[in-house]
């Protein structure tokens, strides 16, 4: 009762298998039609999405959003897709045209095919590969190139340039999202993404609170989002790497980027907070959903709440915070836990997960001591007065 | 014919023509996006022989790493005249004629061995390459000398290339 | 189902084409793109011999590691002495770079 997919799917085995197909066609044919069907409910959670970045947005600045169309504004996104829709696609000259129109499609398609295999509930999920952080990460890695595609064909100097440094931004943060990936699959023992939300009987979030907030800080960063928004700041140059995109191009790299907020957030959940896991979710795995959603949802909140809170950061400052800072504090992290992991091979569930959770505060507040000790440092060096330059020549110090 | 053989084809044509615009397609960015197509179709060709960890490692080392490499490399030393006029050298006859024989060589080479026409072997119902590539690579009594000194190798390129494309201006 | 033949004349398709696209690019870096194919071309030779000879014993996938480190180290310096060629020289046509001395 509580399983729609698995009665839909024998349903369909039934009805294919009755028509005389051989097993393999069967097996295509249920497998194409689960890839579509995932990408359809995944492409229609995005137009709500719309929606809900816009009311987030305006309550953040203390004001009402959309309230105009349908109740409560429900009906704005389709106002915006019809407009996106109408508006003149127009190329710019001297563009690569395949690459031009290739770019926004790899954009959103990279972010639909992460979806495969995220598990909804026990039972719902598009596929369980044993290497699902491993294909998380190579998708994150086909997304860049989709940009750096976008900013070169638009034969536009400043598109090239906000993609060369989207580009560098997405590929130095993949590094300590990646090392801090695997300390999860160290706490479950698998790669497989199923594996990992089933073994969280007590959610790793609290057995290991510094890789789940150096995961959120990574991929707040490939997401392309303040206070990491440098490359697509209007202020700074221009918009990026979609300068020249118009209409419903540009309508796939915006509702390519809110899908990835949200899959971010999914993702989290799944490796941090327990994915679809809750009461009654193995006996209904409906209820699976329901959990899976309003976790992914409050994440979703979350990041969005990081974008409208904080300011934007420098180039130089981005990339230093992540080489000087997240790397080396990522490879700590896996250390301590792949040590401590060996250690308490046999012992009982809470001993594991009370020292896990004691490491973890125990390497923060070592952690905020070594940035205090620096803080100082560096408020003392820039407190000095600076020697200036007189026009005769003579450098001197000014007199305090 | 099944649908996997009718897959293999197709993916086969897919990589082998992508190679083929490699190596003659005149704008070298084009030539950069037709080889991760064809980069591609190589890891769709490791998840049919069953070795997913190579498939998402070719995707991720190759696809997310080298090719964007090789972009900015093409981007970095492109001259304003450089992608007109011929790219292919003038003794592609003879090229040409080498790689055909290389091919002929191998296809003959290889017909002549007795398991030319294996079918593929079941695999172990509780057997998992993954588990085993894991083991094999930090066990002492497997490999684990080659990965380290592969590490040692990655760091020495790391290195070295920071240093070779240094400018010193 | 799919024989041994498929895969191993296809890898010796691939790395044929490979072996012409370094001997007939002027493009330096397209001549590393060859190179690149006919690396994927020996993996696809040794996944396919680890899977259809000998599945149980993981060292034809061990090996077809050490390749993909290999090539990424290979093409990473390979890239750095291209740029730094075309830093001195102005152009990366292999045939123009034959002088030790410009």
């Amino acid at each position: 009762m509580g399983d729609p997919v698995v009665l839909i799917a024998n349903w369909l085995d039934g009805l294919l298998v009755g028509w005389g197909l051989a097993d393999g066609w069967v097996t295509l044919i249920k497998t194409i039609l689960g890839g579509v069907g995932i990408s359809i409910f995944v492409l229609v959670i995005d137009i709500f999405l719309v929606w809900l970045e816009r009311k987030f947005v305006a309550r953040f600045q203390d004001r009402l959003g959309p309230n105009r169309l349908g109740p409560f504004g429900l009906i704005q996104p389709i106002a915006d897709v019809i407009k996106l829709l109408i508006k003149e696609n127009i190329t710019p000259a001297g563009a690569d045209k395949y690459i031009y129109n290739l770019a926004p499609i790899i954009a959103l398609a990279t972010v639909i095919s992460l979806w495969a295999v995220i598990p909804l509930s026990p039972t719902m999920f598009g596929t369980d590969v044993n290497v699902g952080v491993l294909y998380i990460v190579a998708i994150g890695g086909i997304s860049t190139l989709g940009i750096l595609m976008a900013g070169w064909s638009s034969n536009n100097k400043y598109a090239l340039l906000g993609a060369f440094r989207t580009v560098a931004q997405l590929v130095s943060y993949e590094i300590p999202m990646v090392i801090s990936l695997l300390v999860p699959v160290i706490l479950a023992k698998s790669m497989g993404i199923n594996t990992i939300v089933s073994e969280q009987s007590i959610w790793f979030i609290f057995l290991a609170p510094v890789a789940a907030l150096i995961f959120l800080i990574s991929s707040h960063a490939e997401l392309g989002r303040a206070p990491f928004d440098l490359a697509e700041a209007e202020s700074e140059i221009v918009a990026g790497f979609h300068i020249e995109y118009t209409g419903m191009k540009f309508g796939m790299f915006y509702a390519g980027e809110l899908l990835h907020a949200l899959t971010v957030g999914a993702l989290f959940s799944s490796f941090f907070l327990g994915g679809w896991q809750g009461p009654g979710a193995e006996a209904f795995p409906i209820l699976g959903i329901v959990y899976f959603f309003i976790k992914a949802f409050a994440m979703y909140w979350v990041v969005a709440w990081l974008k409208y809170s904080l300011p934007r950061i420098r180039i130089d400052q981005m990339l230093n915070f992540n080489w000087k800072f997240l790397t080396p504090l990522s490879l700590v992290v896996l250390l301590l836990t792949a040590t401590l992991d060996r250690l308490l091979i046999n012992t009982s569930t809470w001993i594991y997960a009370g020292s896990m959770f004691f490491t973890n505060i125990l390497l923060l507040i070592v952690l905020f001591q070594i940035m205090k000790r620096s803080g100082r440092r560096e408020r003392k060096r820039v407190a000095e007065p600076k020697p200036i330059a007189r026009p005769d020549g003579v450098r001197s110090v000014p007199t305090p | 014919m099944t649908p996997l053989q009718i897959l293999f084809i197709l993916v086969a044509g897919v990589t082998l023509g992508a190679a083929f615009m490699v190596v003659t397609t005149r704008n070298m960015v084009h030539a950069a996006l037709w080889l991760i197509l064809g980069l591609f179709g190589i890891a769709v060709f490791f998840v049919l022989l069953d070795a997913g960890f190579l498939a998402v490692a070719q995707v991720i080392i190759y696809i997310g790493a080298i090719s964007i490499l090789m972009i900015f490399a093409i981007m970095l030393t492109r001259r304003i005249a450089q992608d007109v006029g011929s790219q292919i050298s003038s003794g592609w006859g003879w090229a040409a004629g080498v790689s055909l024989l290389v091919f002929s060589g191998l296809a003959w080479m290889l017909s002549r061995w007795e398991g030319f026409h294996n079918q593929m072997p079941a695999l172990d119902p509780g057997a998992d390459p993954l588990i085993d590539l894991g083991k094999a690579l930090v066990s002492p009594a497997g490999y684990v000398i080659p990965f380290e000194i592969a590490s040692v190798l990655l760091v020495a390129a790391l290195i070295g290339a920071i240093m070779v494309a240094w400018d010193k201006i | 189902m799919i024989p041994l033949s498929w895969y191993l004349i296809f890898a010796a398709a691939l790395f044929s084409i490979g072996l012409f696209g370094v001997l007939a690019r002027k493009n330096a870096v397209a001549i590393l793109m060859g190179v690149e194919l006919m690396l994927n071309a020996v993996n696809i030779n040794l996944v396919a011999f680890w899977r259809y000879q000998r599945p149980d014993i993981i060292a034809g996938q061990v090996f077809a590691v050490m390749v993909f480190a290999v090539a990424a180290a290979e093409v990473a310096v390979g890239l750095a002495l291209i740029i730094s060629i075309y830093r001195r020289r102005n152009t990366i046509v292999a045939d123009n770079i034959d002088m030790l001395k410009l």
